[in-house]
């Protein structure tokens, strides 16, 4: 890695510099609103600080790799990247709704939208700033919890683009919107933070997929910030794909509200990165909302990923179901950490947690942690953790009818995750999953466990 | 085709297998018989390859060849076939794919082409019919939540579909009611060819009545203390276990 070493604390003014920098060049530019939200976002950073293993919540995982390095603010003009670099992580379709971020900011040149339903909105937040500055002001920011997550503190101080997509009322999206965030630093290391505003009015229905690629093996940091807001009767599927390369860090900061009869659905799929987190936050706010929360990482060599999810039962009436599998093979680390919190009056509810994880060395480790807060009373909670290795009796079995060790072995492997693989229903995501798995079942029928979702 | 020549194994410092000789030839089928515990099914895996059990001193030939320094998938290939007292359960891999991958591998180490989905479908329906299994159990994860018949006739499926030279039965008869029985059976019976050989693991010499045995052999505490023909059988079924204790006197008090 290039660029010499530097302490946390140096490493914070590092950014700091990098927020004058900001500040300056977009005087002028942003509404005042934004100015201010940024101003007291770099303040709470400063306050904050970066995240040490002291504190609860990142207890397991250490972020000082990330301060390290002497990480620069990705600017547009540093964007080198060709069409050619993005095909290969496209995913196709000739009629693919697709936004391209390279290093956070929007490149409608590799960008398409096609006939997008009347009143939606796709584009970048820099662009949508200058022309719904009030449809955002409502919203952006107003969400992600800067007080405690220093990260998202971080991201929101440099907010200047990512994705805004608006859903109108009634609308149901049909084509998967496809946002594309590539990261490459072919100089000096670099840092983007995309803030990404997904807002869908009531009684719409809509797929997204948030896509984090590298072009290239290079240091990067991305610290995105996803503030999602699902109105009444509205429905989302919300797929989150990091695949970095193993020079990438991530940390990302998800924050989803719900209203009445509201539907969510959130897959995270992590597999990449050298270092990733993924704080999942989600508000059931409205009687009848319901969210589904899958996730599946895949970790191996050094890798360390990280998943921090919270629900919360605001409302009476809600549910929540949340299902998370991994695989750790190598030295690979993963943390799970699922924390459901039932607000006192969220009576009638029922929320189920499953963490299941597969250790394929002897070096991989896993910490898995559910936590609940009850302060109601009539509610139906479950959760349940388990870590185990791959059935030697299984393994044995497969065997003796023939089937090398190899091929057993991977046959188990893709077992395990079948059933959440099998549910992702876009075909082109689900390929890439099977990809990092380096598995595949060819034409073998689904052979279904418990239903997921 | 198989010659086992005294064999000892153990598993967890504990001696299981105190010297077991046998030799089945092509064409044949023999019993073997013995109470809870004397190492029945020891025997059948370590046949198969299992690699808990350590085999401390003995030879095992199969067709010549020493088939201890085979691994499984290399004996399973080479014609060897096992149906496990108790078939592992695999959640999340259907039945069929792994019905086609195992034949396939088979095929391949034979020189055969590999069958297609379709012909495929077409060969494991036929052996179907043999074990009057329904079509459903095809597209379910492998024994998972089979019923205990349902997983024994699925072992007897995988064996008419993998045409084995050596069939080993652990007691696949066991726990099933008359009908289900003759089913095994014929399953079995079908099999039977003179480049063929079976060995059958039994409790009860009902199922040899089906399968009707060349030789029927009993297994007393890690040796076999017994050999005779079908007759034995019915004599053991009849007598128990307890009067070969004194007539063999193998001095073992259980
Ligand atoms: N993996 C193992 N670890 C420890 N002991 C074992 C293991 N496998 C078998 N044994 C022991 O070896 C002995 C023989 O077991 P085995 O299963 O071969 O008997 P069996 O003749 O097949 O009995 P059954 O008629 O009940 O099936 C038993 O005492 C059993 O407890
Ligand atoms: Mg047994």
């Amino acid at each position: 890695m290039s660029g010499a070493a530097v302490n946390a604390p140096e490493a914070q003014n590092i950014f700091l510099s990098n927020f004058e920098r900001l500040a300056e060049r977009r005087s002028g530019k942003d509404p005042s609103w934004l100015r201010a939200i940024r101003q007291s976002a770099i303040e709470r950073f400063a306050q904050l600080g970066f995240p040490h293993a002291r504190m609860e919540e990142w207890r397991f995982t250490s972020v000082a790799p990330i301060t390290k390095i002497p990480f620069q603010l990705a600017e547009r003009e540093d964007q080198t990247v060709t069409i050619d670099q993005i095909r290969p992580l496209m995913f196709g379709e000739p009629e693919g709704q697709r936004l391209v971020f390279v290093n956070g900011h929007f490149c409608p040149e590799f960008s398409q939208l096609s006939s997008i339903p009347q009143g939606m909105i796709v584009t970048g937040l820099e662009q949508a700033l200058e022309r719904y500055p009030d449809r955002l002001e409502s919203h952006l920011a107003r969400y992600a919890d800067i007080e405690q997550q220093a990260f998202a503190a971080l991201n929101t101080a440099f907010i200047a683009d990512g994705a805004f997509v608006y859903i109108p009322p009634g609308v149901v999206v049909e084509a998967p919107l496809h946002l594309l965030f590539l990261s490459t630093a072919p100089g000096p290391p670099l840092v983007s933070h995309p803030r990404n505003v997904i807002i869908v009015e009531p009684n719409s229905r809509v797929s997204i997929v948030e896509d984090y690629a590298s072009v290239n093996e290079s240091p990067c940091f991305t610290n995105p910030v996803t503030e999602v807001v699902v109105k009444e009767n509205a429905s989302i599927d919300h797929y989150r794909l990091v695949r970095e390369s193993l020079q990438a860090f991530h940390i990302a900061t998800q924050h989803t509200h719900q209203g009445r009869d509201a539907r969510y659905l959130s897959y995270s799929l992590a597999l990449g990165g050298a270092l990733v987190r993924n704080d999942i936050r989600v508000v059931l706010d409205g009687e009848g909302s319901e969210c589904i929360l899958n996730g599946f990482y895949l970790v191996k060599d050094r890798q360390h990923v990280d998943h921090h999810t919270r629900i919360d039962h605001v409302t009476p009436h809600s549910n929540s179901r949340e299902f998370y599998k991994g695989i750790l093979d190598e030295r690979g680390r993963g943390v799970f950490n699922g924390r459901i919190v039932v607000h006192p009056g969220a009576q009638k509810i029922s929320a189920h947690q499953e963490n299941k994880n597969l250790l394929l060395s002897k070096q991989a480790l896993v910490n898995t942690n559910p936590q609940l807060e009850i302060h109601a009373d009539d509610v139906k909670c479950s959760h349940g953790a388990t870590i185990g290795q791959l059935d030697a009796d299984a393994l044995f079995y497969l065997r003796t009818r023939g089937i090398d060790l190899e091929a057993a072995r991977q046959i188990l492997i893709y077992a395990f995750a079948r059933d959440l693989i099998s549910r992702i229903e876009i075909a082109p995501v689900r390929t890439e999953v099977e990809r990092a798995l380096g598995a595949k079942l060819p034409d073998a029928p689904a052979a279904e466990s418990a239903p997921i979702n | 085709m198989l010659e086992i020549n005294n064999l000892h194994v153990k598993v967890e410092d504990k001696e299981i297998l105190k010297g077991v000789s046998l030799k089945i030839n092509a064409g044949e089928v023999h019993g073997i018989m013995g109470p809870n515990g004397s190492g029945k099914s020891t025997l059948a895996q370590v046949l198969a390859g299992r690699e808990t059990y350590e085999v401390i001193s003995g030879e095992v030939l199969y067709r010549g060849k020493n088939l201890l320094a085979m691994t499984p998938e290399e004996r399973a290939r080479e014609g060897i076939f096992l149906a496990f007292q108790y078939p592992v359960e695999i959640p999340g891999v259907s039945n069929l794919y792994f019905l086609k991958t195992a034949l396939n591998a088979i095929r391949r180490h034979r020189g055969l082409p590999e069958l297609d989905a379709m012909d495929f479908l077409a060969w494991v329906r036929e052996k179907m019919k043999l074990v009057q299994m329904d079509e459903s159990l095809l597209h379910r994860p492998v024994n998972d939540g089979f019923s205990g018949g349902e997983k024994k006739r699925n072992e007897i499926l995988q064996m008419a579909v993998l045409e084995p030279t050596l069939a080993i039965l652990d007691e696949t008869d066991s726990g099933l009611d008359i009908d289900a029985l003759k089913i095994v059976a014929r399953g079995v019976n079908s099999l039977r060819s003179d480049e063929r050989a079976i060995l059958l693991i039994t409790h009860y010499q009902r199922l040899l009545d089906y399968v009707v045995p060349d030789r029927v052999h009993v297994l007393y505490d890690g040796r076999i203390v017994k050999s005779g023909g079908r007759e034995l059988a019915l004599e053991l079924e009849k007598r128990g276990y307890g009067w070969l204790e004194e007539e063999t006197n193998v001095g073992v008090v259980r």
